[in-house]
Order: C-alpha cells, then sequence, then structure tokens
C-alpha cells in the first residue's frame, strides 16, 4: 500500500506524497517515472513500468522471487528504493531473453522442467545469472549454497539445481 | 512503511549534516535491515540519507600492516576481496556463513554493524518489546525464547545480536572508525555494541549523528589457525543459533595466543578474554579447550526454551577451537580455495 494514509477520520488531510524525478536505466533502457522516494524497486518495476516478470513474493528479503541484476550483481529488488538505484544498470528477467529467443537458462529450466508453479522461476534465473558473472559457483554443493537465497515452494530443486548446473558447465567448458 | 524524504550525500561531512539537521532521521547504506524493518514499522524514519555515493568502497592496506575495509564495502566484495580471503580467512567465512549472496551484494560492512536483532516480538508491533518501545516489557522472557540469549541479558531484553561478520570482526580484535557531529574517532569493537541493561533500546555507543566510515583489522590475521563454525536449524541461509568464531596461535603444540568469540548469545558479539587467557600458553588439547568452554558459560542463564544452547555453545566450543588447531578443511572452504 504505497499511499496509505495514516489519518484517523475528520483529522487534517496529510499533503500529498511528494513524489519525484527518478531515472532509472532497465534492460537498457532510460525510464523516467514520477514516484514517492519510499517507492521500492521491486514496485517501480512491476506497479510503474509494467515489468511484472519480477516477482513479488515475502517482500522481505526472504524469498528471493523479485531477484534481479544491478550492474550485473543480483540484488533483491524488494529490499532497495528506486531512488537508490539511479545510475545502475538494471537487468530484469525481461532482459535476458524473448519468447523468440531464449536465455540459455530459460531453455535449460524448459528442458530440465526446473519449475512446478513457475512464480519463483523469473528470481531463480535471475540470481543464477547473477550466480554465472560471480564465477564462485562451480560443483553441485557449491550452486546448491550460493542458489540458497532463491525459495521454491514447489520443491523443484533438484531440477533447478541441474539447469543451472548445466549452463554453468556451458560456460567454463 | 511511512512517508519520507530522501537525500543523497556525496561527501562524509554532507551526510553527517544531513542527519544532524533532519530530526528522526537515518543513514541508508545497503538498506537490507532497515527497509525492512520500515515495512514492519518497527523503524519509521522521516528522512533517509542515502550513503550510497559516498566514497567508501575501497578495502586497502593500513599504514601499521592492517587492513582497511570502507564502510560502503558491500558484505560480497569483502568476504572475495583477496587480501580478506588470504589474510583474514576468518572474517571471509563468517560473512559468507551469513545471509544470502542477492543481500550480501547489498548489505554493506558498516550496515552489517548497525543491523537489530531479529528477535520476534521487537518485530512484531503488537507486543510489547522494550527495545522497540522502552518500558513497555519483554515478551520473549516468558514468550517464545529458542533463539534468545543466554550471557549478558536482562530483566529488560535477552534479545541477541543478529551477526556472523561482527563474531570475527570482535575475535579479529577490528577497529570502527566513525564521523560525527563532534569530529572522527574510533571505537574498539568491543566497545561498539552494548549489553542491554536498562536501555535496550541502544544497541551500540554510536552518538547521535555519527557515522560509520570503516573497519580497521590490525596486522595479525590468525590466517593459520581459525574456524568459523555456525549451528543453525538449515544448513544455509538462517540465522546462528550458535555461532563461535575462534582463532589459534601454535608453536608446535602449545598455544601462544587464542581468541573466542560467540554469536547467537548474547545481546552484543559475545568475546570472552578470560576464556582465551585460559588457552593461552596451555597445550592444544581436547582438556584445554572443554576448560575454555566452562569458563565461556560459567554465568549463562537459559530461558524455558533456549537452555540447550547452554551445552551446545560448550561443544560448539570445543569442536570450533579443536578445528583452528588442526587446520580443517571448513565448510565453506570449497568455494574459499578451489576458485582461481
Amino acid at each position: 500500500m504505497l499511499h496509505q494514509s495514516t489519518k484517523a477520520p475528520g483529522e487534517a488531510v496529510a499533503a500529498p506524497p511528494p513524489t519525484g524525478t527518478v531515472r532509472l536505466t532497465i534492460n537498457g533502457q532510460q525510464r523516467e517515472l514520477q514516484i514517492a522516494p519510499w517507492t521500492t524497486l521491486l514496485d517501480a518495476l512491476r506497479e510503474y513500468l509494467d515489468l511484472t516478470g519480477t516477482k513479488k513474493g515475502c517482500d522481505h528479503g526472504q524469498c528471493g522471487a523479485c531477484t534481479v541484476l544491478v550492474n550485473g550483481k543480483r540484488i533483491n529488488s524488494c529490499l532497495t528504493l528506486a531512488v537508490m538505484q539511479e545510475d545502475a544498470e538494471i537487468t530484469t528477467i525481461e532482459g535476458l531473453g524473448t519468447q523468440e529467443n531464449l536465455h540459455p537458462l530459460q531453455q535449460a529450466f524448459i528442458d530440465h522442467d526446473a519449475f512446478q508453479c513457475g512464480y519463483c522461476t523469473p528470481g531463480q534465473i535471475c540470481s543464477a545469472q547473477g550466480l554465472i558473472n560471480e564465477g564462485k559457483a562451480h560443483t553441485e554443493a557449491e550452486i546448491r549454497e550460493l542458489m540458497s537465497g532463491n525459495i521454491c515452494r514447489c520443491g523443484a530443486y533438484t531440477n533447478i539445481l541441474a539447469a543451472v548446473k548445466e549452463v554453468v558447465d556451458a560456460k567454463t567448458a | 512503511m511511512n512517508s519520507f524524504t530522501y537525500s543523497r550525500a556525496t561527501a562524509v561531512e554532507d551526510a553527517v549534516r544531513e542527519k544532524s539537521t533532519h530530526p528522526d532521521s537515518a543513514y541508508i547504506g545497503g538498506g537490507t535491515n532497515l527497509l525492512d524493518l520500515m515495512k514492519e514499522n518497527v523503524e519509521r524514519p522521516v528522512h533517509l540519507v542515502g550513503l550510497n555515493k559516498l566514497p567508501l568502497t575501497t578495502i586497502e592496506p593500513t599504514p601499521d600492516g592492517g587492513l582497511r575495509l570502507g564502510a560502503l564495502a558491500t558484505n560480497a566484495d569483502t568476504a572475495w576481496n583477496e587480501e580478506v580471503k588470504s589474510r583474514y580467512p576468518l572474517l571471509s567465512q563468517a560473512i559468507l556463513a551469513g545471509a544470502s549472496p542477492q543481500l550480501r551484494n547489498m548489505a554493506t560492512d558498516g550496515g552489517n554493524l548497525m543491523q537489530r536483532t531479529r528477535c520476534y516480538y521487537f518485530y512484531d508491533t503488537a507486543t510489547p518489546c522494550n527495545k522497540r518501545e522502552p518500558g513497555s516489557g519483554c515478551s520473549a522472557i516468558g514468550g517464545y525464547n529458542r533463539i534468545h540469549a543466554i550471557l549478558g541479558a536482562s530483566e529488560q531484553c535477552i534479545a541477541t545480536h543478529p551477526s556472523d561478520m561482527c563474531i570475527a570482526l570482535a575475535a579479529l580484535e577490528a577497529t570502527v572508525r566513525v564521523s560525527g557531529p563532534n569530529g572522527d574517532r574510533t571505537i574498539a569493537f568491543e566497545d561498539f555494541h552494548r549489553l542491554p541493561g536498562n536501555t535496550p533500546e541502544r544497541d551500540n555507543n554510536l552518538e547521535p549523528g555519527e557515522l560509520i566510515t570503516g573497519l580497521d583489522l590490525p596486522a595479525k590475521g590468525f590466517e593459520k589457525n581459525f574456524t568459523y563454525l555456525k549451528l543453525r536449524d538449515r544448513t544455509s541461509y538462517a540465522f546462528a543459533v550458535i555461532s563461535v568464531a575462534a582463532a589459534l596461535e601454535l608453536e608446535g603444540d602449545t598455544i601462544t595466543d587464542a581468541r573466542l568469540a560467540l554469536g547467537g548469545v548474547a545481546h552484543k558479539p559475545w568475546r570472552d578474554k578470560e576464556a582465551e587467557n585460559l588457552l593461552k600458553g596451555q597445550p592444544a588439547t581436547a582438556d584445554t579447550f572443554r576448560r575454555a568452554a566452562a569458563k565461556v558459560v560459567e554465568g549463562a542463564h537459559g530461558y524455558e526454551h533456549n537452555t540447550f544452547k547452554i551445552e551446545l555453545a560448550k561443544r560448539a566450543i570445543v569442536r570450533a577451537l579443536k578445528q583452528a588447531a588442526e587446520g580443517t578443511q571448513q565448510a565453506s572452504d570449497v568455494f574459499l580455495n578451489s576458485n582461481p
């Protein structure tokens, strides 16, 4: 609830929320938004830019569904303000691949049946791309540990691991 | 979340001035804990001073042979830094034992010290909590208190400090560098965080408006014989039930220097110098380790659901010291050693 009023009925109406111009670079495109400073990056993407591929799960940094890449590094977009990410290069799931030209991780998730409901999948894939960019995970144990910030309520972990491992292996082959 | 205004500081002095001129304002670095608390209405600042443009991200040697971590270096960049990995592997291990890769990419080193307890009652604004609302009472005493303190608690508060990184910093004797309205100063790590006493609302000894600018690690890194042992309810991405940072210096089998700090047991990183003194000059044997462990829990007090932590802490200390003495490979060594 972005603009929820905390005033009791009959109390003086608070001044309108102080919106300001926030310039974001998302998937290579410059976007300019008029938003309040308390707008998280996640809400900016979903509510103001119609980039609904990034999911809101817990909204507290615990589930990883909102994972996006900022300057190539994976973060939880629910725990940062949009205004804090001006000048950064933001990549969402929409920027990784298209329906006609799937990203290798998207293809691998399909090939390995690495989801059931699919709600965590955009976050899993952005997180896996961040993991690949970091270059620290090679073995299954390492991938498990460094994908632990992404929860899958359907429990598709075995196949998520296989999908990520395939792309990690292809990158290092 | 309440409404607030936001400004971005580009110099430390500007940030300090901005903070001092805005009542009820807060600094925001990575924001991973502050924004979470704001969503829960536990924190309600009316103005945020954005720090992420401040030039405090570097990790560089100090003149006395130590290493300075910029307050805005991320936890991830610190844990994977080559100097930190090779000279202070205890710190790398502790950082990598905490949170998730996403959070470590956002969270800053200064912010790690500033994170607040994960006591469920502190987070739940429907319940009394002396830390959140002084004088309202403690819901954890007499409530569900499995994750709570066994050492140094008070009748006002039995919350624990949640950090892993800070346990290693306590063991390594880091120094906290701060800037404030009255100038710059340094704070020894053991003096940074507080015990709850009668003022559990105060987590640390920062004065109003003071900003952490960096952390200095002394030259000695205990890179040969160390362990960060973290016991938790799942293998990854969970807070410590008990954690132990153990660091030893050995000559043959004799312990010449020792550091011992615990997480998950107190309102602050719990370093025990008396236990360290029981280790020094002694042979690195199980008996020695057991004596030190017994010393640490000497004044421990359990509440209804966390009494198990007293025995668990003793066993964890003995195991951590044994691993440190033997130079045992640790869980996250796979990341530290198998990669270029």
